[in-house]
């Protein structure tokens, strides 16, 4: 009997971790009430913005060539070999790219970049920042790179004086933490989801739209700012899980409610099998998603449903940045992808107040704090709470194959 | 996390659950059909867990990689076959069947001998000595560890670029409930795989010994029986199931093919283990029929976020009225 009981125990322990873990992370909600208004998901035809250029007075990580300095680095925290890590090694090499060509021509001031891989994970962060911060030659950090992982870790930073631009978490609660130390290159989901929302009801004419969510910090921040923007037109609300792989039944929901767009807030991990899954059931309508899933993986992943789905992203499209995509696949061997000019410029504002001559943590994080620039990607200029000023967002759409620009939302 | 609990509870506005009876209602068929599908993976996968609990009273955790080591036997296959990622490629029936026997039968024999190799590194060691039942349990997890964290160094922390052979078609449209090609393949085939595992152990002679080992080792031992060969015997069949397994689930979900793709899968099919009561063949069945399809229809009723929590409590009410499960527990005792 002892075997029998101990077996139970097991199954409740399992049982009783995993229902609250799912009480804990439930933060369903039921935005605007169902519409019968049919609306007609009509393909529409969009003309592609050209991507734009390398603006003439954008920053370098050169440099003027002159820079003296004494054994300064600094750090990339983010994932580099766990969840989702395509998109951690997109800005790792970003990253990598600014430093080499900074060291490369200032023979004078040789910047060390420390990597450190937080898995993407919440849990994790926390033992790489500790390590990250306890090294007093870093001097500022490039990270990290999900919402999850920084709220866990921004006081560690704050306490430590230790300066942070994240190159890709866009969760709009992270700036109101009042954070000293947290900055971010791009705009935040409160920029993307009003911005998904327009390009879907515009530009999609959607009268009827599907939210399916991940249970990440990153997926339900996003959600609800893009279903506020969407009101109304939300006629369904589904919730997944991280790692889930298998999404009949809400596949199904969403063909229930038949609608002309279905929004997908999450990762590429997750929204590959979803992709395929709906469009295998035999939903016709578009799908977008939102910068999490805008990488290869994803299209190599969802086979022939990747065709046509349309990608937000508050990042550029780099095929505009000639001589930065010629060296980025030199350096890495991979086309730049989402938030690899953003890694750049975050890495080259750090930079230039190294050239500068700053040796301590704190003139850096004044030297971020008052910073004003042209970089690859925006003008860098923050506000108090470590929001940019300039925050453009771009729509993209996989075509055959490839991700390919589209539109930039901020010019309509 | 209570704290967290009980805000949202508090929030008055905004609902907290909803009980979408309507939609349940109008897609109870086609939940019941895909929950059939995915359950019977579950099925398959639970029995692994089953016959070891049955014969060594032990929770093999590491059962959840024997199932990874299928599913990447299976994808190797195909990559060698030549099929590429991307677009499913028109192929015709006749080699595609032969194709996906080939994998197939390379993901059972893969499997099939991990588990045979978790047996002799990890397990037999410590019933030579004579350990004590947590220590296996603890080597379980950590088998369960090592090999996971193998498949992560060498392959990474992204899933196998997606390659599908099959795409998958609706054989019948029965007033919107599609029941498709691969979901009739993978049931019949896993009913059958599970039909067939019951009568080598109910009617053979070396299930005969299967049976008379989970019953009583020593007297089994006594009356001749190998129980050495017995063990080893079952971990391959339990292995070469999950290898079954794990094909069907790549033919299902081509993105499933990753370091931990089976940690989830796993704990469900443990769960459906104990659902049907562990150590007995048919309720590993009934217990992965009946999880898939009740998963489905609480995801459908309370939203995708419920889909574990309803598992559970499915578990936590049938155990407290049959606290061995619905079948009741043991290999030996179900039938003489």
């Amino acid at each position: 009997m002892y075997r029998a009981r101990f077996v139970r125990v097991l199954a409740l322990t399992a049982a009783l971790s995993l229902g609250v873990a799912a009480c804990a992370q439930n933060t369903s909600q039921k935005p605007g009430d169902e519409t019968k208004t049919s609306g007609t998901g009509s393909a529409p035809s969009i003309k592609a913005d050209p991507a734009p250029e390398v603006p003439a007075n954008a920053a370098l990580p050169a440099g003027d060539g002159k820079a003296k300095c004494g054994k300064v680095s600094i750090a990339y925290i983010g994932t580099i070999a766990g969840a989702s890590a395509a998109l951690g090694l997109n800005i790792l090499n970003g990253v990598k790219l600014a430093v080499k060509e900074h060291n490369d021509a200032n023979p004078g001031c040789q910047v060390t970049l420390k990597q450190f891989d937080s898995e993407g994970s919440p849990d994790k962060a926390p033992g790489v920042v500790t390590q990250a911060i306890s090294d007093p030659t870093i001097l500022g950090v490039v990270g990290l790179a999900f919402s999850g992982e920084s709220k866990a870790v921004g006081k560690s930073f704050n306490d430590a004086g230790l300066v942070t631009i994240s190159p890709s978490a866009t969760n709009p609660g992270l700036s109101t933490n009042g954070w000293k130390t947290f900055f971010r290159a791009l705009g935040n989901d409160a920029v993307q989801g009003p911005a998904i929302s327009a390009f879907v009801a515009n530009e999609l004419n959607a009268k009827k739209v599907c939210v399916v969510r991940d249970d990440s910090e990153y997926g339900i921040g996003l959600a609800d700012q893009t279903s506020q923007a969407l009101g109304s037109k939300v006629v369904c609300d589904e919730q997944v899980k991280t790692a889930q792989k298998e999404f009949s039944a809400v596949v199904g929901a969403v063909q229930a409610a038949s609608p002309d767009a279905v929004f997908y807030a999450g990762y590429y991990p997750e929204a590959a099998p979803f992709v395929q899954q709906l469009r295998d059931a035999g939903y016709e309508g578009a799908v977008v998603a939102p910068d999490g899933v805008r990488d290869d993986e994803f299209v190599k992943n969802a086979g022939e449903a990747a065709e046509g789905v349309y990608l937000s992203c508050p990042c550029l499209p780099s095929s505009g940045f000639t001589k930065f995509s010629q060296d980025y696949k030199a350096l890495s061997n991979r086309e730049p992808s989402t938030y690899s000019p953003e890694g750049y410029d975050a890495t080259t504002i750090l930079l230039q107040g190294i050239d500068k001559g700053l040796k301590d943590r704190a003139s850096l994080l004044n030297f971020v704090k008052t910073y004003e620039g042209q970089g690859l990607t925006k003008q860098f200029k923050w506000d108090g709470k470590g929001e940019l000023t300039q925050t453009p967002v771009w729509i993209y759409e996989v075509k055959d194959g490839k991700i390919v620009q589209l539109k930039d939302m901020s010019k309509s | 996390m209570t704290s967290h609990l009980a805000l949202t509870l508090a929030q008055s506005g905004s609902q907290w659950i909803d009980f979408n009876v309507g939609l349940l209602a109008e897609r109870f068929w086609a939940n019941t059909v895909d929950g059939l599908a995915y359950g019977s993976i579950y099925a398959l996968v639970a029995l692994g867990y089953t016959l070891v609990y049955g014969v060594l009273r032990l929770i093999n955790f590491a059962h959840s990689e024997v199932f990874v080591v299928g599913a990447f036997g299976a994808y190797f296959t195909f990559v060698g076959l030549g099929y590429k990622p991307g677009p499913t490629l028109a192929s015709g029936l006749g080699p595609l069947i032969a194709n996906l026997v080939l994998a197939g039968a390379v993901a059972m024999i893969a499997a099939g001998l991990i588990a045979l190799l978790l047996e002799r590194v990890a397990y037999r060691p410590l019933r030579r000595r004579n350990a004590p039942r947590l220590v296996f349990l603890i080597t379980a997890i950590g088998a369960s560890f090592a090999i996971q964290q193998g498949f992560y160094l060498w392959r990474g922390a992204n899933p196998e670029p997606a390659i599908r052979l099959v795409r998958p078609e609706a054989v019948f449209d029965i007033a919107g409930t599609r029941i498709t090609n691969i979901q009739i393949v993978v049931f019949v085939a896993s009913v059958v795989l599970l039909i067939v595992a019951d009568r080598f152990v109910g009617q053979t002679r070396l299930g005969r010994g299967i049976r008379a080992v989970a019953q009583d080792p020593d007297t089994a031992a006594l009356m001749g029986v190998n129980k050495e060969r017995v063990i080893m015997l079952t971990f391959v069949i339990g292995g070469a199931l999950a290898g079954a397994a794990a094909l069907f689930y790549v033919m299902m979900i081509p993105q499933g093919v990753l370091y931990n793709g089976g940690f989830l899968l796993g704990i469900k099919a443990f769960t459906a283990a104990v659902l049907g009561g562990i150590g007995n063949l048919r309720g590993a069945l009934l217990g992965g029929l009946l999880l898939g399809v009740v998963e489905n229809y609480g995801q459908t009723l309370f939203g995708g976020e419920w889909r574990d929590v309803v598992a559970f409590v499915l578990l936590i009410g049938i155990l407290m009225v049959r606290p061995t499960g619905i079948l009741g527990e043991s290999l030996g005792r179900a039938r003489v």
